[in-house]
């Protein structure tokens, strides 16, 4: 199997004052391609800084980190910026689109950086992967003529448009209704199916069952790695809540 | 990264604050558009002060004799009264130096105008056809007189408007006969007024005619007491002076020890003055284009600076989906110059348009000079390179993780 992610003995540790605080104190795991994991822990777990080394926004203080077979520790930090780029889409609780900005041309934005890819080209992956996300029919909406769901969509659009190895949510559900988190989920769990690798950062017991793997963290350790023999189906819990009705 | 994808995402950057985009402009076209109309305005009005003094002469050379020649006890004698200056030394002028473009002899004295029943005293200068050139004098009316004329001392003149005025009031002077110490003059020109000199004087209160005429019929001499030349132009009367120094002393057989029995003088002290006032003309309005354009670049920077706090969740944004620092850097550099390069192209447009409206509004002459036009562009270009740099190098080190958490 093709390991997406392969982490050993990963330590991540910042420097207070005089304290030594160790965020992350030796994990080790990996995940495989079209794997659909979620990282839970609570607050001071680690998690967040576990989200930013896999995200390669960050670098651990020891240990390796292999993205898609690259050594992460050893990047500059522009070689850093180009695999963020290019391996990784990210999904943010905030959704963090551009204000005053096309759908479109949020999904766009990774592609500009990535001076490869023409301007037509540029234009065609982002209405495919508005596609994806079904937005079609709101390509030049802005983002505050947009719902929280589909703003996240967006934004799940704006991941997918890189066709990242990876795709790297923190709390994507966050700010969003049980029903609305429940269509993304569902739309998550739609591109697993399409063979997406999805690492999934949450504190919500509830989101973490749609997944095909937890890991939780406590203290900068994983407590525990299973796999979920019980994958809800989102669209189906979504089904389920519009009956009663 | 490309060029094409830097502009574009400067571009649509700025257009997602087009207000603010506008108002951090605003201080650019307002300092673009102050230097081009001032220094316009600073430009007409040099140039109009260059022609006011170019028509009272202001490359002419004055020829007269030294008072080196003395009588009796050492008394020295006046310039006027002395006869070494000759018809022959302007012709030599005329012809062997080549800086000078026009030369005039003269001969004057004073009399009484007599037109019927009216008189008036006056002077009389006796000039060739050049003097009108050379004093660069036009005539209002009539025509002025030829070569053949002073060649045959004709009995014509041109006379000032104060002469028409006083011995022949409301008539057209053109065609009447006037008499000047019992010679009769025929009227063929009247000069355009000049009104008073600097001195007092009324330059209007004057009568031309050929110098021989003068010479022959109502002085009896043959020698002349000024000659007048003309340099080509302003810079080239000190050469000028040179060469009407040499041909003067070798035809007046001078030894290499022997004092100019002439003087030869020039309007430098005006040059002086004209080059003084508008190289202060030039000093003012380069500060004030200084000044303008320096407040135009903070307001850029100001703008920037405050943008890029503003804006660090965006940055953030856009380092976690794979911008470079340089590209950050570049991405608000090239919006800074956008700014001040657009601002720029409307403060130059709206700068000519001012200038235009000023001459047609309140007649002040302005001319638009190409090279305030690119000094002005130029120099905003750089500002806003300058003023853009550091709050764009601010927003390339930001630390992607703190940028995206910044609320």
């Amino acid at each position: 199997m093709n390991k997406i992610v392969d982490i050993r003995d990963l330590r991540r540790e910042f420097v207070m004052g005089d304290v030594v605080v160790k965020a992350l104190n030796g994990i080790s795991f990996s995940v495989e391609a079209g794997e659909f994991v979620t990282i839970m822990g609570s607050s001071g777990s680690g998690k967040t800084t576990l989200l930013n080394i896999l995200g390669c926004l960050d670098k651990p203080t020891s240990g390796t980190y292999l993205l898609d077979g690259i050594e992460v520790g050893t990047l500059s930090r522009d070689e850093l910026a180009t695999l963020r780029n290019q391996k990784i889409g990210f999904v943010f609780q905030s959704y963090n689109l551009l204000p005053r900005t096309s759908a479109l041309e949020n999904v766009e934005l990774p592609l500009m950086y990535n001076p490869s890819i023409g301007a037509k080209e540029r234009h065609e992956r982002a209405k495919q992967a508005l596609e994806a996300v079904r937005l079609s029919d709101r390509i030049h909406h802005l983002p505050n003529q947009l719902s929280g769901g589909q703003q996240q969509r967006v934004a799940i659009a704006r991941a997918l448009v890189n066709n990242p190895v990876m795709i790297l949510a923190d709390e994507a559900t966050g700010n969003l209704d049980t029903k609305t988190s429940y269509d993304i989920m569902s739309l998550m769990q739609e591109l697993n199916h399409q063979g997406k690798t999805i690492v999934f950062v949450t504190h919500e017991p509830d989101i973490a069952a749609f997944s095909s793997r937890t890991i939780t963290l406590r203290d900068g350790k994983i407590i525990s790695d299973r796999q979920n023999t019980n994958v809800r189906s989102a669209r189906d819990m979504l089904e389920a809540l519009q009956e009663p009705k | 990264m490309n060029v094409v994808n830097l502009l574009r995402i400067a571009l649509r950057a700025l257009r997602r604050n087009k207000m603010r985009a506008f108002l951090t402009m605003l201080g650019v076209i307002i300092g673009v558009s102050a230097v081009i109309a001032m220094v316009a305005i600073g430009q007409g009005s040099k140039q109009s002060i260059q022609d006011q003094l170019t028509s009272m002469g202001s490359n002419m050379i004055t020829i007269r004799p030294s008072s080196r020649q003395t009588i009796g006890g050492g008394a020295r004698l006046e310039a006027s009264t002395l006869q070494t200056l000759t018809v022959k030394d302007a012709e030599a002028i005329a012809s062997k130096a080549p800086h000078v473009s026009a030369v005039s002899p003269m001969v004057s004295t004073r009399g009484q105008v007599i037109s019927g029943s009216y008189n008036w005293p006056t002077t009389i200068q006796g000039v060739s056809a050049g003097y009108l050139d050379i004093r660069d004098w036009e005539l209002s009316d009539g025509i002025p007189f030829t070569d053949d004329h002073v060649r045959g001392a004709a009995k014509v003149c041109i006379v000032g408007q104060t002469i028409v005025d006083n011995v022949l009031p409301g008539q057209d002077p053109i065609g009447k006969t006037i008499r000047f110490n019992k010679v009769p003059f025929m009227i063929i020109g009247r000069l355009t007024q000049k009104g008073e000199n600097a001195f007092g004087q009324d330059q209007d209160d004057i009568i031309l005619a050929p110098y021989t005429t003068v010479q022959k019929r109502i002085l009896a001499i043959t020698h002349v007491q000024t000659i007048f030349a003309s340099a080509v132009d302003q810079e080239s009367s000190e050469v000028a002076t040179e060469e009407i120094t040499e041909i003067l002393r070798a035809n007046h057989k001078l030894q290499p020890n022997d004092e100019n029995d002439f003087t030869v003088r020039t309007q430098a002290e005006l040059i002086s003055t004209v080059s003084s006032t508008s190289q202060m003309l030039t000093i003012l309005l380069a500060s004030i284009a200084g000044i303008s354009l320096v407040v135009g670049g903070i307001g850029i920077m100001n703008i920037m600076y405050v943008s890029v706090t503003e804006r660090t969740k965006e940055i953030g944004l856009r380092m976690s989906i794979g911008a470079k620092g340089r590209d950050i850097l570049l991405q608000f550099l090239t919006e800074a110059i956008l700014i001040s390069v657009t601002g720029g192209i409307i403060g130059v447009v709206l700068g000519v348009t001012v200038s235009k409206l000023i001459t047609v509004f309140f007649a002040w002459p302005t001319l638009v000079s190409e090279g305030s036009v690119v000094l002005a562009f130029v120099v905003c270009a750089i500002t806003g390179i300058f003023f853009g740099y550091y709050p764009a190098l601010k927003a390339s080190r930001l630390d992607p993780i703190e940028a995206l958490r910044y609320e």
